[in-house]
């Protein structure tokens, strides 16, 4: 056992700090406020690295680890919820499907560029009436005599929909088999017949693009079929379980940037004629965040750590999420509260932490799904 | 062709600072950060590397986590680290510092196409004077406070800034220059970088190394090598309350410039 971070793990924290620092925090009030896709964030990620962490460089990409990239998305989200879930969601709903899942030809033609960063990817399995129940697919692929498929249907609710490039999206196959008849296909954002639909005006992470994607008779060729045919669902669920810890250091971030700034400003705001560091009612609530944070970083460490090590990791993952996303929406709560009036001021990050925070209990599965997987795992045995 | 660049590890500013009874820095205990100046220097390196394809060395003189600093540097694109680190070198002056750096940028072999590079000072001892002090030792021109590097062969074509201006002046390699932050923005490391670092060499020359070098004699390096020595250090007095200067008037405006003058404000 041992908690500390390798040389190296320590490096990438240092060199994400100083990206944060000088690169996201300067335009994540306004990236919200405008609602607008930082592109020129996500180039500068991709020159240092940053879109491809825990992809191997025979592949483009960094040689890194799963911690590593759980480092990059919590410092980033210190700072800016929206960067947070572009490299979550690019990394590994976009990408890590068809790395582990891709045929050597795809992994070359659509893996590389997504993780040496010059395409961005996304995710499509939300349908209006298959969120939590996200087996109740109506987008339907058809297998034409020439081996080809003609999909019609359409996903909501999809993060990067209009700006990614690559989408692995999900359709039914075979209706009679239910879960079993889902399968997992590459899109490009120009295939014919794929668009974009509506664009969701968010509460939060409202630099994050969220689309609606439509498929009219969108016809791919066979290589676009990711895995086996009706091996979708289980593509979907893994991709899921490793996309939690990214959220789960999502969540991580947003809380520790949030009391991060709250320290600071309790002592610098005088009331009474002492700063509010020296009221004990303050201090508890610092108390009990601090620790709720570190419970919720190591959840995420070894949740990331057994998927690096190849050890069971779904429960892990749940946990991480469920906990590390209740802690970001208690913790950013409070600290609105420590900045009181402010707190609740547009001008301060404050309030914008505590949007970003509620998408963080809802997305990749809400709290009530990370229980449902932890029960299910637990009770199996 | 390759590039020299001299680094210092020194404490960073907003952590605390700890002396040792000799009135030196107690480096080994301060949180320490790269340079700035030194920075500009490193990105100046690999800004020709990526125009050229030339090496990029680094060296440093400190203590040996002083490597962790090489291997940051390793990571935003040099090839290969120098960690100059002695018990005998400790305690040294800018003299005695320029005769170690000097001997060891000899030893890794300064050439007829080649370049050092130097900050223009470090934070903490703030003297300005090791980048020109190693150029006379290694008997090479030299050009302070580099705002625009041009290298073309065996010329090269410096743009020094000056107080109110700058002048442009062009010599021949090898060659010296010390850099102002003016220069460039200094990228970050990639990710990459990180985990290519701990691939590269990084050659550790002790005392032994160096002794046989005509500069390095036990009184021209460390403590007792240095000509000039540290008495005292203290902190600065905290500045008192602020004096407002009541009325609009000249004679408040003429109050007002007297007091600047005798604080050597303006």
């Amino acid at each position: 056992m041992d908690f500390r971070l390798t040389k190296q793990q320590e490096m990438m924290q240092k060199l994400c700090r100083e990206f944060a620092v000088n690169e996201i925090e300067p335009i994540a009030a306004e990236i919200d406020e405008q609602e607008r896709y930082p592109i020129e964030t996500v180039e500068k990620l991709r020159k240092y690295g940053l879109m491809g962490i825990q992809f191997p460089k025979e592949l483009g990409g960094s040689g890194g680890d799963t911690i590593c990239y759980s480092i990059a998305i919590e410092e980033a989200s210190k700072f800016c919820g929206t960067t947070g879930c572009i490299l979550s969601s690019h990394a590994t709903l976009g990408a890590w499907p068809i790395f582990k899942y891709g045929t050597p030809e795809q992994k070359e033609k659509w893996l590389r560029p997504l993780i040496d960063g010059h395409k961005t990817g996304a995710f499509g399995l939300t349908e209006p009436n298959a969120g939590t129940d996200s087996a109740a697919q109506q987008t339907v692929a058809v297998k034409q005599e020439d081996g080809t498929w003609l999909i019609n249907g359409s996903k909501v609710f999809i993060t990067g929909g209009g700006v990614a490039d690559t989408y692995v999206i999900f359709a039914m196959t075979d209706k009679s088999k239910g879960n079993h008849g889902i399968s997992a296909f590459i899109v490009d954002k120009d295939d014919p017949g794929f668009k974009i639909g509506k664009i969701e005006h968010k509460m939060g992470i409202r630099g994050s693009q969220t689309s609606e994607l439509i498929f009219e008779d969108m016809k791919l060729p066979a290589d676009r079929l990711l895995g086996k045919e009706n091996g979708g669902f289980k593509i979907a669920m893994t991709t899921l379980d490793g996309g939690r810890i990214g959220i789960a250091s999502q969540a991580l971030g947003l809380a520790q940037g949030a009391l991060d700034k709250a320290v600071q400003y309790m002592k610098e705001r005088v009331q009474f004629g002492r700063s509010l560091d020296k009221f004990q009612g303050l201090q508890w609530m610092v108390a009990d965040m601090a620790t709720k944070i570190d419970a919720a970083r190591l959840l995420v460490r070894r949740a990331a750590f057994n998927k690096d090590h190849d050890l069971p990791y779904t429960k892990e993952a749940a946990m991480a999420k469920l906990f590390a996303a209740e802690v970001a929406m208690d913790v950013t709560t409070k600290c609105v509260q420590i900045y009181g009036g402010y707190g609740y001021i547009r001008e301060y990050p404050m309030e914008r932490m505590m949007r970003d925070a509620k998408i963080t209990e809802i997305y990749e599965g809400t709290s009530q799904v990370q229980r449902m997987v932890i029960a299910r795992e637990v009770l199996k045995k | 062709m390759k590039v020299i660049v001299c680094v210092k590890q020194v404490p960073d500013t907003s952590g605390k600072v700890a002396v040792n009874p000799d009135g030196t820095l107690n480096r080994a205990s301060m949180a320490t950060i790269i340079n700035p100046d030194d920075k500009n220097a490193v990105e100046a390196a690999l800004t020709l590397k990526d125009n050229t394809g030339c090496e990029v060395v680094v060296v440093t003189m400190g203590p040996p986590p002083a490597e962790g600093m090489l291997r940051e540097l390793l990571a935003m694109g040099a090839d290969r680290g120098v960690l100059v680190s002695a018990r005998e070198f400790g305690g040294s002056d800018t003299f005695a510092t320029s005769q170690i750096l000097a001997a060891a940028i000899k030893k890794i072999g300064l050439e007829a196409d080649d370049l050092v590079l130097c900050g223009r000072q470090a934070i903490d001892g703030d003297t300005a004077q090791v980048g020109s002090q190693i150029a006379e030792k290694l008997n090479i021109p030299q050009i302070s406070y580099a705002a625009d590097i041009k290298k073309d062969g065996a010329k090269v074509t410096v743009k020094r800034m000056l107080e109110d201006g700058y002048m442009t002046i062009e010599t021949q390699t090898p060659c010296l220059l010390t850099c102002i932050k003016e220069l460039n923005e200094p990228r970050y490391m990639s990710v990459g970088g990180i985990f290519d670092c701990y691939n590269k060499p990084v050659d550790v020359y002790d005392y032994n190394t160096l002794k046989d070098d005509p500069l390095i004699e036990l009184d021209t390096i460390g403590l007792k090598g240095s000509p000039t020595n540290i008495f005292k250090s203290f902190t600065p007095p905290q500045k008192g309350q602020g004096r407002m200067l009541e009325g609009a008037d000249k004679n408040t405006c003429a109050e007002l410039a007297a007091e600047l003058l005798k604080k050597h404000i303006i």
